[in-house]
């Protein structure tokens, strides 16, 4: 199969590098629906999935795109959608379903403008919090947050290890600038990115004896059987004990809602990731993703050359949110700056941790901030401190 | 009885299939449902078929609790979106035999969707309709195979809307296979889903199912053994009519039956023959 492998240097879109990323991943279904600025995906895999032995359906909406995605990953597949802002808001209910079974599934947003149909060509950040809270009741989620063509590579083949590792639904939350921006991708040859990848784990014991929902003590993660591999399990998104069946004890309830969050946060230190640039003599801080983030780059390192102490804190799992990592970073610094394409939200997230104040900088009107912009405010507040 | 009489009692027939520890079942007391699993789980034994190698894919509401019962993989959906998981079990793994169980709320109403484009691809599904008119697990409340003037929880002065009739329909979105019983004609019923679980395609069957909590009550029809009577006194076999002239009507005629049985080229085989090809293509270019 590895013929149909892609590997070598492109000058590709950020839509494509997402698609090559999964095929590597090992990505071997996909259920889509057209939608603006997100259809690149659903077409290029329609052409690159049967060259590697792989399925695409185009499906009649967004919510069969997803529920067909659990299925195939219950099958044994890995499986993938791809979608956009009202796609997203579609799919909400069976990113619950893919949480409480512990389906290994990953989501591409690419998102846009909103609300509602919104801004369909325009980019924006306004989905941080529905990827956080979107879907009802407590759950965790993990979203990574690319910002270059490069990244949608490599964090989509990240974003199928975390799915696999932790059996949760994982997000790769792109914006439309991302999807249609062509620049440098470089894919390695299949053979070295081959043992960065993750695949579930299978159960040890023989069938009689298996527990669908009991987890290894280690991670908290359970074992996974494939349907039709003879373990005959019943799966359910109501309340279930280790055995997968149906429980309506709250004290049962409470069990497994804490064991599929703590399988997240007693494992956060292992997903979380960052980066930072310029940070450790910082007065302030710029906190910025996604796109954004590469504008953000350009005015700090700007404002570096006059002699500002100013650096940039970027989240790429945007959830699980990198808390203690930036609030040690930002114990010296004055303020925290948070530039978003939207009207606050990831600001909110950062008030919280920091204990310096916070200067929110919204744009919700479908452009990104120029680093200009950003240049101006990042002397401003720097006058004032 | 002496209690080692009771020891020496030999298993259920069916215990093999159905799950025992699940028993006894969440179902009223009259209700249709178990019936519908007794002829599944009769089906699948007459058929000898390897319990390893079936998935039973169900939706949300009473019928949806059908799964549950069974030894075999099996997957308890949201409400409606039983079609889409079952369609990609069975492009991931087509070896499967994939079984879908839903109520007629489920199916027609929120996931009505996902049933006209899983009956359009032809998907070799066998999806089975328990229909007992109204929404069960909720309180009794108005669904899309309500009958006309019906009461129920929502339509207290009566139903406006006009019902579904669940045959016409599939057979028009394009299912190979279509059948109506109730599960008054229960050993017509386990061979039509034995022929539905063999057919290489889309196979639906409604099977009408009493309701004596809700519907039942409501609508002044009387106990399951009022509504079984009614069934056997309004049903007539008319196997072959067009399927548009199946008729439903609680005041007149039930017409049960297969009505469809068509061949036609079926999704998940056309898929796979295509994916080979390609990938094939690929692997002798290298």
């Amino acid at each position: 199969m590895a013929s149909a492998i892609l590997s070598g240097k492109f000058f590709a879109q950020g839509n494509f590098a997402i698609t090559e990323g999964a095929i590597i991943a090992g990505c071997r279904f996909f259920g889509g629906y057209p939608i603006t600025p997100a259809s690149e995906i659903t077409e290029r895999m329609s052409f690159r999935l049967p060259q590697v032995g792989g399925f695409f359906i185009q499906f009649e909406d967004e919510i069969a795109s997803i529920m067909a995605v659990i299925g195939a990953s219950y099958a044994g597949l890995k499986a993938m959608t791809a979608t956009s802002g009202p796609g997203f808001s579609l799919m909400q209910e069976s990113i619950g379903l893919a949480y409480m079974t512990e389906a290994p599934i990953v989501i591409v947003n690419v998102m846009r403008g909103g609300p509602s149909t919104g801004l369909p060509t325009a980019p924006s950040q306004a989905d941080v919090m529905q990827v956080r809270w979107g879907t009802h009741g407590d759950h965790e989620i993990i979203a990574l947050a690319p910002n270059s063509v490069q990244e949608m590579f490599n964090l989509t083949i990240e974003a199928f290890n975390y799915a696999e590792k932790y059996r949760i639904p994982t997000v790769l939350l792109a914006d439309e600038i991302l999807g249609h921006l062509r620049e440098k991708l470089i894919i390695p040859p299949y053979h070295e990115i081959e043992k960065r990848i993750v695949n579930r784990k299978k159960p040890k014991v023989p069938p009689e004896e298996y527990l669908p929902f009991k987890p290894d003590p280690d991670d908290l993660v359970p074992p996974m059987a494939n349907f039709g591999d003879g373990y005959r399990y019943y799966v359910t998104g109501l309340s279930h004990d280790e055995r997968g069946y149906i429980v309506s004890d709250l004290e049962s309830h409470g069990k497994l809602v804490k064991r599929l969050a703590d399988k997240i946060k007693k494992n956060r230190k292992k997903i979380v990731r960052f980066e930072q640039s310029f940070i450790d003599d910082a007065r302030i801080i710029v906190v910025s993703y996604g796109s954004e983030s590469r504008s953000v780059y350009t005015a700090v390192q700007k404002a570096r050359s006059k002699g500002i102490k100013v650096g940039l804190f970027r989240p790429i799992t945007i959830w699980p949110f990198p808390d203690s990592e930036l609030q040690k970073v930002s114990q010296d610094a004055k303020v925290v700056i948070v530039p978003e394409m939207n009207n606050v939200q990831l600001g909110l997230e950062v008030q919280r941790v920091v204990d310096t104040k916070v200067h929110f900088l919204p744009n919700p009107t479908g452009f990104i901030h120029a680093p200009e912009v950003i240049y101006k405010i990042i002397t401003k507040v720097n006058d004032s401190v | 009885m002496i209690v080692s009489d009771l020891q020496v009692l030999p298993p259920h027939n069916l215990h093999d299939i159905i799950r025992e520890d699940r028993l006894p079942h969440i179902l009223c007391p009259g209700c249709g449902i178990g019936i519908v699993i007794g002829a599944i789980a009769r089906a699948i034994k007459e058929l000898n078929l390897d319990l390893s190698k079936i998935v039973i894919v169900s939706g949300i509401g009473c019928s949806g609790r059908a799964s549950m019962y069974f030894k075999t993989d099996a997957f308890h959906t949201t409400h409606g979106r039983a079609l889409p998981l079952a369609t990609a079990i069975k492009i991931a793994r087509p070896e499967l035999k994939v079984i879908v169980i839903a109520g007629d709320g489920d199916l027609f109403a929120i996931g009505g969707n996902h049933f006209i484009h899983a009956a359009r691809r032809n998907i070799n599904l066998t999806v089975i309709c328990i229909n007992n008119f109204n929404y069960g697990m909720t309180g009794g409340q108005e669904g899309p195979t309500t009958p006309i003037k019906s009461l129920t929880s929502t339509s207290p002065y009566g139903s406006m809307e006009h019902p579904f009739n669940l045959v016409a329909l599939a057979a028009s979105a394009g299912a190979t296979y279509v059948a109506r019983w109730t599960v008054a004609h229960v050993n017509l019923l386990t061979k039509s889903i034995k022929r539905a679980i063999q057919k290489k395609g889309l196979s639906f069957i409604d099977v009408l199912s009493p309701c004596p909590t809700y519907y039942g009550r409501y609508n002044r029809i009387g106990t399951t053994l009022d509504i079984m009577n009614m069934y056997l006194k309004l049903s007539r076999v008319k196997s072959g009519i067009p399927p548009q002239d199946a008729i439903l009507d609680l005041h007149k005629e039930i017409i049960v039956g297969e009505f469809v049985d068509v061949e036609k080229p079926e999704f998940s085989e056309l898929l796979h023959k295509f994916v080979d090809a390609q990938s094939n293509k690929l692997n002798l270019d290298k």
